[in-house]
C-alpha cells in the first residue's frame, strides 16, 4: 500500500516490477490517497506525504501480531517476515503451550512455557540458538 | 468479497471502514486532535482497523476490505511510492 493511484500502481506493475517478478506482484497494490489508511496504522510521513515502510502481521483473528517500521532508505528482510509468520502460526497452532526463543525458525526447538522451566532455560537453550 | 470496480477518471482513494470515502469531505483523521490519533495508534495483540482501498490487482482495478480477510493470515506492508528504488 503506498499513496500512489491504482493507475500508477498499474504501470509500475507493468512496466518494471513485472520485468521482477514472472506474471507480475501476483496480491493486491492497494492505493492509499491522503495517507488516511496509513495514518491510523501510525506509519504515515505528513511532513513528506508518503508511507514509511511499515510492515504488519495480522492473524486469522484480525489481530495485529507484529510490526517493523523502517525509513524509506532501508528496505525489509521478506525471510524475516515469513519466519515470524512460521512463528506466530507454531505458538497459534500449539494455542499458546508453545513459544519460539530468539532465533527460532523452523526445526529448532521451541520452549514449552510451565513451573518447571523457570530458571531452567539456559539447560535447553545456548546463545549459538540466537543466531541463524 | 473484493469486487470489481469501474475505471473512471477520478482517483479513487481508501478510508477507514465506519467512515464514507468522499474526497470533498474534510478527512476526519486529520480533524482529530493529535492526542486522539495517538489513542488510535497500532498496539500488538490489539485488533487491526479495518480499512476498504482500491487496488491494483492481476489487471483488475478491485476495493479490498481488510476484515473479508479474517480467517487469513495478512501481511499489509506500506512503502513510500511507486518507481521508487528500494
Amino acid at each position: 500500500m503506498s499513496v500512489d493511484s491504482i493507475f500508477v500502481h498499474k504501470m509500475w506493475n507493468d512496466h518494471e516490477l513485472s520485468k521482477m517478478v514472472k506474471g507480475g506482484i501476483p496480491f493486491p497494490m492497494l492505493s492509499d490517497g491522503g495517507g488516511k489508511v496509513g495514518t491510523i496504522y501510525g506509519i504515515y510521513d505528513e511532513d513528506a506525504g508518503v508511507e514509511t515502510r511499515g510492515r504488519f502481521i495480522i492473524d486469522p483473528d484480525g489481530v495485529v501480531q507484529g510490526f517493523e517500521v523502517l525509513t524509506p532508505p532501508v528496505g525489509r528482510n521478506v525471510s524475516e517476515s515469513i519466519r515470524q509468520i512460521q512463528a506466530f502460526q507454531l505458538v497459534r497452532q500449539s494455542k499458546g503451550t508453545e513459544a519460539t526463543p530468539s532465533g527460532w525458525k523452523p526445526g529448532k526447538p521451541t520452549l514449552k512455557p510451565g513451573p518447571d522451566m523457570v530458571g531452567r532455560v539456559w539447560e535447553v537453550w545456548k546463545t549459538d540458538n540466537a543466531f541463524d | 468479497m473484493a469486487e470489481e470496480i469501474p475505471a473512471g477518471c477520478a482517483r479513487p482513494t481508501g478510508s477507514v471502514v465506519g467512515e464514507k470515502a468522499d474526497p470533498k469531505k474534510k478527512d476526519s483523521i486529520e480533524a482529530k486532535s493529535e492526542k486522539e490519533v495517538r489513542g488510535t495508534m497500532i498496539k500488538v495483540g490489539k485488533k487491526a482497523p479495518d480499512f476498504t482501498a482500491p487496488a491494483y490487482h492481476k489487471g483488475k482495478f478491485i476495493n479490498v476490505t481488510l476484515s473479508d480477510h479474517l480467517g487469513k493470515w495478512v501481511v499489509l506492508c506500506f512503502y513510500p511510492g511507486d518507481f521508487t528504488f528500494v
